[in-house]
Order: structure tokens, then sequence, then C-alpha cells
């Protein structure tokens, strides 16, 4: 009982940042924009919200500079994408490169301090219920906002003007342009929205995760944020699936290996990786028609004016 | 010149816009220079020239998507500045695109919601847009997606959204271009009504019948420049033809001695499923094609004339080797360089993206068809000199204007890179050519290069396949007619006895096949 309790919450923990950086992803493609540098974007807002809480002793301060630096870096990329219209992947990988460097830079001083991490939900009562007690109503702040933000931003695409509009972008920047809407502007506010949500979802690493900062502490769930938009066909409930699934295989693999199975330890690391592209790949399966992909992503668009 | 009509007869006492020596400058070049424009309510006003006149940037300028360099509109007397489309269209200008401009994934209302700039509810929208297009006569579904329409549906979207914005003045570029001989009218009818409830249209139009039966006045365009305004009822086809172009056009000719040979390309019963959940399947497809003759097929796009061409050219392959058989050969199961091979060269529909890859010099693109047979490649290296040869060739035969000796194909303008893909085949002698719009959206000029070149090219000897939804062209053409319509193509009728209305009505679906009634009714 108390090993699956465990088990659950540390797969809520491990899924939490990866939901909140493809939360971010999948808006910034919606708009049209790829944006390969959500790594580079997590590990800098890490190293700045972990320099945030611990200069200031707030973590509310910590999570608003992670999300601050995400903005930042999300602009460099609006700014040589949107602005100079140069090509994304390249600006998205230099984006993240740029950010593995600088977040060592700025996290060196932090190495080694601790902070007092972000503290969990406590309603009396409700949290003491056995097994799901804890997992409902024990969770830090990071876990719950993950959650409200997704639902927002499925209202916002789905049922809202502005998020038409956004949808629109994405599928024929040329047709949205000729009805006169500001496509680069548009386009500019949803990098940016990724960039806040990478800053977050890096600064939970150092604020909710584990409370202290170590270089190169997202270890690539930028990247995984990144695939998870793609194989949940950029649909924000098969995003919650994906994000929850890796999040559930990584660790029961992890106790998996420490009960001794029989099983290559390689093979078992792969697990995650393999489930999640397997069960979204059979969900995508079974829509048919139309493009699940938004038609204008990754594609330059310079108006003629 | 002036307006040819005498004040009287405008029933307005104003004009409802105005434009003064609007000038559109970029770099040096003037796309616009000093045009002058006045639309009357009540009235259809063409706008006519050929590719590059300066059609788009005028109407795009008048609807708020470019600013002019210089000149002024006006707005029922009063200076009018735009700043985007939606100043435009709360002034009451709406806009139909040639280039549809609609979204794939987005469903009908959610289309029409993006062309409104009005605070209405989701729910309101769909309700009005039921009602208009119940209205005009223009059926739609509020609820399906883009991607699963056909081309005349789209453009009802397209009008439909711009009458909910009751617009005193309507812009429509080229809105006949894809629609059948029976649709055209349909939309002549909503136009007629639009004008008769006191509305301005600006119509662009190369059909110039359709503009002399439909338009009041014309206002014609050549480079970048208005050279006259006339009331095309009042000229001839060949007159408003004269004044686009500056000069006369080269009437195509067909060689008096062609000579009827052999079965060059023959289809048995070709039945092939689509790839794509939502292809056309090919039913029983059949025809033979001679030496020395062109067979047109006509029809609404998306009746199958893609998965045909895919099925002729090799991109797709038939299970059954003789379902077609190219000069003798069984091919059905043949690759597309197999069929090359045997002397049969493809031209489809899409100029970039699919008969030229966009970014790739033209030497590339030569080489991209001419690779297995010539001698571009020898002995598995490629002969940069050949290739360039080639474009030379190209170039010189088809008159292919372009700013240097080896562009990208994305930087030609359509007419050129047409008579280029076009040209680009026939130099290889094919003995059957497949070429699917041989001159949708190029110009005059160029188009009687192309049909001239298709023509020469039966009287050599080739058997010539056109697709074409220009019957104006498939008449002055071809041998031969048949109607595709549902994945079926009816018998082929000799091109003198098939008139317009014959056709229309083949294309609309009426007797290609008593049997099939189920699905065969469109709107």
């Amino acid at each position: 009982m108390e090993l699956i309790e465990a088990i659950l919450l540390s797969v809520l923990a491990a899924s939490t940042p990866l939901l909140l950086a493809a939360t971010g992803e999948l808006v910034t493609e919606r708009a049209g924009v790829l944006n390969l540098g959500v790594e580079g974007m997590m590990i800098v807002g890490a190293a700045c919200g972990f320099g945030g809480a611990w200069l200031s002793g707030s973590i509310i301060v910590g999570a608003l500079c992670g999300m601050l630096a995400g903005i930042l870096m999300s602009l460099i990329f609006a700014l040589m994408a949107l602005g100079l219209a140069v090509n994304q992947v390249a600006t998205g990988l230099a984006l993240t490169i740029f950010g593995i460097g600088l977040s060592g830079l700025i996290g060196a001083r932090f190495v080694g301090e601790k902070i007092t991490p972000a503290p969990h939900l406590h309603v009396p009562g409700l949290t003491d219920i056995p097994l799901v007690g804890r997992i409902l109503f024990g969770q830090d702040a990071f876990v719950y906002l993950s959650l409200v933000l997704i639902v927002a931003v499925w209202y916002v695409l789905y049922r809202t003007r502005p998020g038409l509009i956004l949808r629109a972008c994405g599928d024929n920047h040329i047709s949205a342009h000729a009805l006169g809407y500001p496509v680069l502007r548009i386009r500019t506010c949803a990098v940016m929205f990724g960039g806040a949500c990478a800053g977050l979802a890096g600064a939970y690493l150092p604020l909710g995760y584990t409370p202290f900062f170590i270089p190169g502490m997202t270890a690539g769930r930028g990247w995984i944020a990144l695939a998870l938009v793609v194989f949940a066909s950029w649909l924000p409930g098969r995003l919650v699936i994906g994000a929850y699934l890796f999040g559930a295989v990584s660790i029961l693999q992890l106790h998996a290996q420490g009960a001794g199975i029989g099983i290559p330890s390689q093979l078992m690391s792969a697990l995650p990786y393999l489930a999640t592209v397997i069960v979204l790949v059979l969900i995508s399966r079974a829509r048919t028609g139309g493009s699940t992909a938004p038609a204008a992503l990754g594609t330059v668009f310079v108006p003629d004016r | 010149m002036s307006d040819p009509m005498p004040a009287a007869l405008h029933t307005a006492a104003a004009p409802l816009f105005q434009a003064a020596g609007l000038t559109k400058r970029y770099g040096t070049f003037l796309a616009n220079d000093r045009i002058d424009i006045d639309i009357w309510p009540e009235q259809i006003h063409a706008l006519l020239g050929e590719n590059g006149a300066g059609k788009s940037t005028l109407v795009k300028t008048i609807y708020g998507l470019i600013q002019p360099t210089e000149g002024e509109m006006r707005w029922r007397g009063r200076p009018m500045v735009l700043a985007g489309p939606s100043e435009a269209r709360a002034h009451g200008i709406g806009m139909v695109f040639q280039h549809f401009s609609l979204f794939d994934n987005l469903t009908v209302a959610e289309n029409v919601a993006l062309g409104l700039d009005g605070k209405e509810s989701f729910r309101d929208i769909s309700a009005r847009l039921e009602q208009v297009s119940k209205t005009y006569g223009l059926p739609l579904d509020p609820r399906r997606e883009v991607w699963q329409l056909s081309v005349g549906e789209r453009q009802r979207i397209e009008i439909v959204r711009a009458l909910m914005q009751n617009p005193g003045f309507l812009i429509l570029d080229e809105p006949t271009a894809v629609l059948t001989p029976q649709e055209a009218d349909q939309l002549f009818t909503v136009l007629n009504r639009l004008k008769a409830e006191g509305r301005a249209i600006l119509y662009i139009s190369h059909k110039l019948e359709e503009v002399k039966r439909l338009c009041d006045t014309a206002t014609i365009l050549r480079g970048g420049r208005k050279v006259a305004t006339c009331n095309p009822k009042a000229e001839t086809a060949a007159s408003l033809a004269r004044m686009m172009v500056g000069g006369e056009i080269k009437q195509v000719r067909a060689a008096a001695d062609r000579r009827i040979t052999v079965p060059r390309l023959i289809v048995n019963d070709l039945c092939l499923t689509p790839d794509d959940p939502h292809g056309v399947w090919l039913e029983h497809i059949g025809f033979e094609l001679r030496g020395g003759e062109i067979l047109g097929i006509a029809g609404v796009a998306g009746n199958g004339q893609d998965e045909l061409f895919a099925a002729l050219s090799g991109e797709r392959l038939s299970k059954e080797p003789g379902t077609i058989v190219i000069d003798g050969h069984a091919a059905g199961h043949l690759s597309i360089t197999q069929r090359r091979k045997l002397g049969a060269a493809f031209v489809p529909e899409e100029r970039l993206g699919h008969a030229t890859a966009p970014r790739m010099r033209l030497s590339e693109n030569a080489l991209l068809t001419g690779h297995a047979t010539g001698n571009m490649v020898r002995r598995g290296f490629v002969n940069t000199a050949a290739m360039l040869k080639t474009v030379d060739r190209t170039t010189e035969t088809f008159d292919v204007r372009k700013a240097k000796r080896d562009p990208e194909a994305a930087s030609l303008s359509g007419g050129n890179l047409q008579k280029f893909v076009v040209g680009r085949e026939i130099l290889r002698e094919p003995v059957v050519l497949v070429v699917n719009q041989p001159t949708w959206g190029v110009d005059a000029g160029a188009a009687a290069v192309i049909r001239q070149a298709l023509l020469d090219l039966a009287a050599s000897g080739a058997a010539v396949l056109v697709t074409s939804q220009d019957l104006d062209e498939l008449a002055e053409i071809t041998d031969r007619i048949a109607v595709m319509f549902h994945g079926r193509l009816s018998a082929p009728l000799k091109t003198v006895e098939a008139s317009r209305e014959r056709l229309g009505l083949l294309m609309g679906g009426s007797s290609i096949d008593s049997t099939e009634a189920p699905h065969a009714a469109r709107a």
C-alpha cells in the first residue's frame, strides 16, 4: 500500500515538468512555430528559478524568475525566427545549446546550496485519507497549476475567438494575413507563452522536485516534452495522457530495476520512450482524415506590405 | 480615357468608391502606376489585365492589405486611409480571394467567424451563416471541415463569408476559374441579385466572354497602368484581349495534315482505390488514344483527375499490367522511370511542388524528369553542361523569361514556369504526353504558346492527353473530349459535336452512367 502511494506520488512529480513544458510548446506549435529550444529555456529557467528563490527566500519569486528567464530566452528565438525569418530548426537548436551554457554560468554560484522546497498542500481530513489523500490533496502548487493550465489552454484553443485565431495562424498564415490578422504578433505571443511555461517547468525541478541546483538537471526533459507534443497530435487531452504515461513508466521501471527483474537495465530505461510512442501512435491511428499537425508548422512567414 | 457612360445612366449620384492616382512602388518596380478607378453602386465592374498587370496589387490596396505609395482612395466622396483589411470591412468592402483564404483544418463556421470582426457569438454566426446561404442559394454545412469540401463549395464559403459582412462593395478575384459552366451561371445569378440590391462589384476574370455577358464597365490594366475604361458589352473579346496585351494574340493553329496513327496510349477497365481515405475511386476507366490525336478530359476538379494522372504517370501502380498500355507495352505495373523510358512524359497540375522542386534550380528540375532518357547522366555522374543545355533549349524554344540563366524554379512567374515544365517534357520528344491543367492561372500569351506546343507535338505523331477545367481550351485544341465525374469517365465526344451545355451536364453528373445514381447528386 505505502509502496503504491509512494510510486504514484513520484509519478506526479516526474510528470509535472513534462506537462508544463509540453503545454507551452503545444500552444507555440499550434500557432505554427516550431521552437526546438525547449530544453534550453527549461535549463535557464531552472538556474534562474533556483537563484531567485535562494536569494529571496521565496518559492513564488523563484517561480516568477524562472518564467521571466524562459520568456527572455523565447524572445531571442522570436527575434531570430519571426523577426528576421531565420530557419526555425536551426534557431531552436542554437537556443538550446546557448541555454545549457548560460545556465551553467548563472547557476555556478548556486551549486551545493539548498533551499526549502515548495510546500505541499495540507487539507486536514482530506489529505489524511489513505492512498488517495496525499495524491489528490497533498501536492505542491506546481502540480495543480500544470493541470489548471492545460485545461485553460484547451478551453482557450477550442472555445474562444483568440484561440481560433491562433489555430488559424498555425493552419495557414497566408490566409490569416489576408484576413488582416497580425500573424507575427500572434506568433510572438505564442512563443512567449511557450517560453514562460518552459521556464516554469525548469524552475519546478530545483523548487519542487529536488531542492538544489545541479548543472544540466533538466536531463533531456525538454526534448521529451517536444516529442510528447508531436505524439499527442497537438491535442491537449492526449498531452496529459502522454505526459503522465511517460512519467509513470519511467518511475515504474526504476522500481522494477530496484526489485531486481532480470531484464537489461538499458532496455528498462528505454521503456518510457517505447511505451509513450506506442500508446500515442495507437491512439492517433484511430483518427481519420485531416492533418493532425498544424499545416504551417515551422514555415517562415514574411508578410508583404 | 474617361468613363464612357453618361452620368445620367448611373442611378446613384456619386461613385461609391474612387481611387485617384493610386501608385504602389516596390523599390524601382511600379506595380501600380497612377491608377484612377470609379466604382458605382448597382454596377458590376470588370478589372482586366494579364498576369503581372497589377490587378492583384490594386485590389489588395483597396482591401487594405497593401498601403499605397501615393494616391488617394475615397469612400462615398470622403478620403479613406486603410490600415488593414478589418478597416476595409468596417467601411463595407468585402473580398473573395482567388487562392481561397481558407483554413483547411477548421470548420466552415470557424472559417466564416475568422472573416468577421464583430463580437457575435459562435452560435449566432452559425445561424446567420445558414440563413445567408439559404437566402442566396449557396448551400453549406457549417460543421464540416474545409478539407472535406469540393472547390465549388470552398468558394461558396468565401462568398458567404463576404456577404455576411453585408458589404456595399464586393471584390471577386477570378471566381469562375474553378467552376463548371452551370456553377458559374449560379454565381452570376447571385452577382446580379447583389447588383440589384444596390451593391457595387469589382470582378476580376480572364474569361472575356463572361465579362461581356456580366459586366457593365471594364477597366483594363497593362504593365501596372490603366490603359482603358470601356463598356465590355460594346467590345468584342478580341478587342478586349488586344487592349490587355497591347497587340495581337497569336491564334493557335492546328497543322492541316495531321495523321492519326496507331494507338499510343490504351487504358483498359482501370479501377483503383485511392490511398488517401478522401481520394476518389477510379471506376472502370477506359479509352484509346492514337498518335497524332489530342484527347481532352473535362470535369470539375476533385472528380478523379488527380487519381487518373497518378495512375497514368506511375505514381500509383496498378496490379494488372494490362490496364495501361503505353506504345504497345503493358505498363500498369511499371514505375514512372520505366514508363518514361517507353516514351511517355507527364506534366502534373501543380507547377510548384509537384512538377518542380521549388527551391531547386531549373537545371536540377530538368534532371529530375530527364535523368533516365537523354544525356544528362553519364555512368552515374551528372553532366552539368548537358543540364544547362536543356534549360537553354527550353528557354529558347518556349520563350521562358527569367532573371538569370539558371534560377530557382520558385523565382519564375506562373506562366514562365509552366512554359518550362511543359517545354521540358516536349523537348524529350515523347510519344505519349499526359498533361494536367496545362494553362491554369497562366496569362493569355503564355497559354497560347503552350497550346500551340501541344498541337505541334500531336502533329509530330505523339498522342496527347489533356485534362483541363477550361472548356474553351479543350474546344480549341482537342479532337475528342471525355468528361470525368465521381471517378468515372464518359465516352469521348467529338469536340466539334460537344456543346458547352452537353459537357456541362456531363460535368454535373447526369447521364454518364444511368446505373450510378445514389451518390451522384451534387449541390
